[in-house]
């Protein structure tokens, strides 16, 4: 999603200034997603020459509201008849991730699966509080439908990741030297892949952990303060 | 806080079933503890040895070496007259198989721990309309199991385990095949006692269950290899939530 569309889907609810939609976008979004004011104005300004928003004057307040277009009206109504193109979600990189691990020597496959999977766990942890919260409350239908949205996302991240490990230990169980947590680099193909995909900042997932995977025993050392979305 | 001692706690537990070539360590040098007011979920894949962790803690099984302690009493030390008494009146236990009597009423199946314990029949008949109120259902206690959908006979089975002070609630995989709806209302359940001052485990393959938990310990191979949490205070999440 665009912030372009989220912008003309609230000035179809009736003209707004820029900081009212900075304000309902985050309202809506639930604070997941933050906008800073100037992303709305070079977004209105946007919208405003290809003719799908309309400024209108001044208010007292010294403040400039707009209105949606008839073009907008229709780049909405695109946008909500449209589903969203699977290729077009960050989500990649966690895939690739593991690839890279599976493929670089001396790389621990099962303590990067783990890690990832502590991080998304926690992540669900923090959504179920927050969903836990939002029922108690006499509905935000938008604020819980998001919410949802991410919990599923978060859960068919952590079944994946579950399906990846029963690979490995089928893999390794079936492998004579039990090569799945020390891959080697075998296949030219995947040597391939590592050149195409290693340059470049990878995007950082919301949720980061550390990566090691020791094995300790006592819960209470084991955890360690994380920072709140 | 000194109110905070463990309700549960595992030091050092061990379990080996068999012997030399063919022995299972199913758990290996395990130590937990749990506070009252806190739930944690054990998550981990088949054979991890998550159901043996939990039948431990309830006193169902025994360890080969290390500690057991419920409310700080060593389970272990115990004759087998006072392991039934800690499991009766202390544990509450929620399992898949709903182990409901098809002959006794919803309130009658629910007042069975406290009435093998020998508490009165009127208390026992109190604390179980008490403890089908807690799950919403006052109005079912006089039906019996074949008279209720499955989500209702899951929760007169959370009842059983709620019945009378239960500071310990053990529940293995407590959503079975109820709808996704259904099993979260069960886990809402489980949470809100817990809320109340007991102390949980959930034993869980399902990541979205294992969430309500505040935190969540990994084990493979009978040992622990992670654990997610436990969780800030809510008031410091999403502090930028609403709108300015």
């Amino acid at each position: 999603m665009s912030v372009r569309h989220g912008i003309l889907a609230l000035l179809e609810r009736g003209a707004r200034y820029g900081y009212q939609l900075r304000s309902e976008f985050e309202h809506t979004t639930g604070g997941t997603w933050p906008l800073n004011i100037g992303q709305v104005y070079t977004t209105l300004s946007r919208l405003e020459r290809d003719g799908l928003v309309r400024a209108l004057p001044e208010n007292d307040g010294g403040q400039r509201p707009y209105e949606i277009t008839p073009d907008g009206r229709a780049e909405l109504a695109l946008w909500f008849a449209s589903p969203i193109e699977q290729r077009d979600r960050p989500r990649d990189e966690l895939a690739i991730k593991l690839a890279l691990a599976l493929t670089t020597p001396g790389v621990d496959v099962r303590a990067v699966v783990q890690a990832q999977r502590t991080a998304t766990v926690r992540t669900l942890q923090e959504l179920t509080r927050l969903k836990a919260a939002a029922d108690g409350e006499s509905g935000d239908l938008a604020w819980r439908l998001v919410l949802e949205s991410m919990l599923f996302q978060a859960e068919a991240e952590v079944r994946w990741l579950d399906h990846c490990e029963a690979s490995l230990a089928r893999f390794a169980s079936a492998s004579p030297r039990g090569g799945a947590r020390t891959a080697q680099p075998r296949h030219e193909q995947t040597d391939a892949l590592a050149r195409t995909t290693t340059p470049g900042e990878p995007r950082t997932r919301s949720a980061r952990s550390r990566t090691t995977g020791r094995d300790t025993h006592d819960i209470s050392s084991t955890v360690e303060p994380k920072e709140a979305r | 806080m000194s109110t905070n001692a463990p309700v549960l706690e595992l030091r050092g537990v061990t379990r080996v079933h068999g012997k030399g070539e063919v022995a299972v360590h199913a758990l290996r040098g395990i130590s937990l503890a749990v506070a009252p007011g806190e739930f944690v979920a054990i998550m981990g894949p088949s054979g991890s040895g998550k159901s043996t962790l939990l039948n431990l803690a309830g006193g169902l099984d025994a360890p080969t070496s290390g500690d057991v302690l419920v409310e700080g009493v060593v389970l272990g030390g115990l004759s087998r007259h006072g392991l039934a008494a800690v499991r009766r009146r202390r544990v509450g236990y929620v399992f898949q198989d709903l182990n409901l009597l098809p002959s006794l009423t919803a309130a009658e199946n629910v007042g069975l721990p406290l009435e093998l314990d020998g508490v009165g029949l009127r208390r026992t008949r109190a604390a179980a309309l008490a403890a089908l109120e807690e799950v919403g259902l006052p109005h079912l206690a006089n039906r019996f199991p074949d008279e209720m959908s499955g989500g209702q006979q899951q929760r007169v089975a959370i009842a059983r385990a709620l019945v009378g002070d239960r500071r310990l609630i053990l529940a293995d995989e407590p959503t079975g095949a109820l709808d996704s709806q259904t099993g979260e209302s069960v886990l809402k359940l489980i949470r809100a006692r817990v809320d109340a001052g007991a102390a949980g485990v959930l034993v869980t393959h399902e990541a979205r269950h294992a969430a309500w938990a505040d935190r969540v310990v990994f084990l493979r191979d009978g040992s622990i290899v992670d654990t997610s949490g436990p969780l800030p205070q809510p008031e410091s999440l999403l502090v930028s939530g609403e709108p300015a």
